[in-house]
């Protein structure tokens, strides 16, 4: 069922169908089959790329779509609900272009941001370690200056697209200095010692890949270098604000989808009699199940619509991916509940989207981070 | 080659389409319009004609204001301009009124082809093309499956209910098409905001030199008389195969008088 929504232009409205068709007749009917195979849909993101969904956010002067974030996140959010790894995989090439787009000089947006916003490439974003998740700053992950390349050592870890994409950001240290001891390198997939291992053997969005990176004396052109040395965690940080974004606008759209389910199905399912959807036990957890979903809509909206505005917006996208998801979550489970037994078997796709959401608690900073960076802007002192 | 494509906004397929209580029209208001779905395929025919051969696409649409909205889905796919016939004396209009209205707006576009889908969603009358043809005293190939264009000439296979026939007519001439004959694109970003500069031509009975009593409601050969809603699905009948479950089926065909 289409969501009814508010948007600020007829472009707007015209881009929200496109993309509703898209994951209709694209997406959804792909989904369980590239979900049961674990294999990467190169296929369509080349035809999302084609309709110019991979740089919706960015100036159109580097190709970009100048969409305000209001509208490119319930683009993400309608093709969630067809495929939620699809839409992921949208979200983090977003998050791919943005350090080059925010942080690089003229002469590196020229040259990279055409074909990174164009739609063929797709891009990744290492910044996890084994060992330094939550805690990124502690990655061990080296470049060091030599001539006119930097070399990269280490292993980065979960990285999405690893192995599929075509250029990687790696974030690497490059002094130990605890505050500007890391940089951010672009990477060409090519870069020999740049090695994707095997993906992850995953719960759900088996189809968007999940790699490790090994570094094995890669070269990187010294020019490849994203700001100034040591900017990298500032970059890492601000670069996630937007991608937290992407995430709640993603789990609102499996929400959705969830939701949609389950009440189709409530209103046909009988039992003693009558349709499921019309005992009370049923139709509250649905009520309950629709107010989140509308809750998180708005919620990651008035977020979006702040960073539209030019306003800070860390601490509201925070709340956004934190209840975005813990909601979702919610919804998910409560929707096999109203299937039964049924929801629990690959039959019907709500065991899929109990699955799919339940790493978007984890990925983009975990919920508890969430609540620590909602929790130390409540306690700074406002003066 | 220039072409005009002739597009119907219908109420969303998947939408419960309701005819008005008063004067038994199809309701558009309540329900949300898109393109009907054939047109998809004659926007994406005459599009691909274009790109192999030159020459401009143009999308006729006779409706109510709203269905600007398919014009701009057919622009964005990649027409070039638009021509939005619009006229509260149109309401209502039949077949016959609909193929008059069109033809004395397609007066007004330079074309070698017109093309249409071979039926609309909504009322599905399925006549709209031969009378356009007609009345343009224009050869009509329809039921187009494959679509070859020559120099001054036409050429289309003729889906039929045993294979297809090969019908070749000089321009200009009117091609309606099936779903057979391609894959229609989806529109791209760059397609929607480009859709936005492109050229929208409003014409009202006027500008086209439509007689206004021989289009609506009062203008139509043919009128609504009566509706009902379609009876609820009949359980279905199962016959058991005990060896004599062909003759069963046989018997059950017979006797609802489909053999
Ligand atoms: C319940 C009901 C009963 C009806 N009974 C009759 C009847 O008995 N006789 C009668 O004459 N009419 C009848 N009509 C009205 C009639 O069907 C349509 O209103 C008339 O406009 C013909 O359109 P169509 O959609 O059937 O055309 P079709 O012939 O099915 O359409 C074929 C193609 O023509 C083009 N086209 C059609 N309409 C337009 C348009 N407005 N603008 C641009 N392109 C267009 C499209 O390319 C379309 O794919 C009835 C309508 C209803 C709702
Ligand atoms: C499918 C998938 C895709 C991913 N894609 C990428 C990617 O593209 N790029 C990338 O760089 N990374 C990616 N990641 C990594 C992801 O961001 C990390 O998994 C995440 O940040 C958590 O780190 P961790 O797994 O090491 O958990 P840990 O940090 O070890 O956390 C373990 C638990 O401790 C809690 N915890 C940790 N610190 C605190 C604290 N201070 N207070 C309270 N609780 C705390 C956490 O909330 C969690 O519950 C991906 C992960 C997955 C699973």
């Amino acid at each position: 069922m289409a969501v009814d929504r508010e948007l600020p232009t007829d472009e707007a409205k015209a881009l929200l169908d496109l993309a509703h068709d898209l994951a209709v007749n694209e997406l959804a009917p792909k989904a369980a089959a590239y979900e049961e195979r674990g294999e990467f849909p190169r296929d369509v993101f080349r035809l999302v790329g084609e309709a110019g969904l991979l740089g919706l956010a960015y100036d159109e002067e580097y190709g970009g779509g100048g969409q305000p974030y209001e509208v490119y996140l319930q683009v993400l959010e309608e093709l969630a609900a067809g495929w939620a790894a699809v839409a992921l995989g949208i979200s983090v090439h977003t998050l791919s272009c943005y350090p080059v787009a925010a942080f690089g000089t003229d002469e590196q947006k020229a040259r990279w941001l055409p074909d990174m916003l164009g739609g063929s490439l797709v891009g990744a974003y290492c910044l996890s370690e084994a060992h330094a998740g939550s805690d990124a700053g502690s990655l061990s992950a080296r470049a060091v200056r030599d001539g006119d390349a930097y070399v990269l050592t280490g292993t980065k870890a979960w990285v999405t697209h690893g192995g599929v994409a075509d250029y990687y950001n790696v974030f690497c240290r490059t002094s130990d200095d605890a505050k500007r001891g890391i940089s951010l390198l672009l990477a060409d997939a090519s870069t020999p010692g740049l090695v994707p291992q095997p993906p992850e053997k995953k719960m759900a969005l088996r189809s968007s890949p999940t790699a490790q990176i090994v570094l094995d004396g890669a070269r990187v052109d010294a020019d490849r270098l994203i700001g100034a040395e040591g900017e990298g965690l500032r970059i890492a940080l601000s670069a996630l604000d937007g991608g937290r974004l992407g995430i709640s606008a993603v789990a609102t759209g499996v929400a959705q989808a969830a939701l949609d389910a389950a009440t189709a199905y409530a209103r046909e399912r009988k039992q003693f009699g009558r349709r499921i959807a019309d005992f009370q036990g049923v139709s509250f957890l649905l009520a309950d199940m629709a107010t989140a979903v509308e809750a998180s809509r708005a919620l990651y909206l008035s977020a979006a619509r702040r960073r539209d505005a030019g306003k800070p917006y860390g601490p509201q996208a925070s709340m956004a991916k934190l209840y975005c998801t813990d909601a979702a979550m919610r919804v998910t489970t409560d929707a096999v509940q109203v299937f039964g037994g049924y929801g629990y078997t690959t039959e019907f796709p709500v065991e899929r989207y109990m699955r799919e959401v339940k790493v978007m608690q984890i990925f983009e900073g975990t919920n508890q981070i969430q609540r620590m960076v909602i929790g130390r802007h409540l306690a700074a002192d406002p003066s | 080659m220039n072409i005009v494509v002739c597009v119907k906004q219908v109420p969303d397929t998947w939408a419960e389409k309701k005819l008005s209580a008063t004067d038994k029209t199809v309701d558009r208001e309540s329900v949300d319009g898109v393109m009907n779905e054939l047109d998809e395929y004659a926007v994406e025919e005459a599009l691909r004609i274009k790109e192999a051969s030159g020459g401009e696409v143009t999308v006729l649409t006779m409706g109510p204001d709203k269905s600007v909205e398919t014009i701009r889905k057919a622009l964005s796919m990649g027409a070039d301009k638009a021509v939005h016939l619009v006229d509260a004396g149109l309401h209502g209009s039949d077949a016959l009124a609909t193929s008059y209205a069109l033809a004395k707006a397609l007066g007004t576009i330079e074309h070698d082809l017109v093309i249409l889908g071979v039926e609309s969603t909504d009322a599905r009358m399925s006549v709209v093309p031969a009378m356009l043809a007609e009345r343009l005293g224009a050869a009509q190939l329809t039921f187009a499956r494959k679509v070859e264009v020559g120099d001054g000439t036409v050429k289309i296979e003729r889906l039929t209910d045993t294979g297809y026939d090969v019908v070749e007519a000089p321009t200009p001439a009117v091609i309606s098409v099936v779903e057979k004959i391609n894959e229609p694109r989806y529109p791209s970003f760059k397609g929607i905001m480009a859709a936005k500069k492109k050229p929208l031509t409003t014409l009202t009975l006027a500008d086209a030199g439509i007689e206004a009593d021989k289009v609506g409601l009062g203008g139509s050969a043919t009128t609504v008389a009566d509706v009902a809603a379609r009876p609820p699905k009949q359980a279905g009948q199962i016959v058991k195969d005990e060896g004599d479950g062909g003759t069963k089926l046989a018997e059950f065909l017979a006797s609802q008088k489909f053999v």
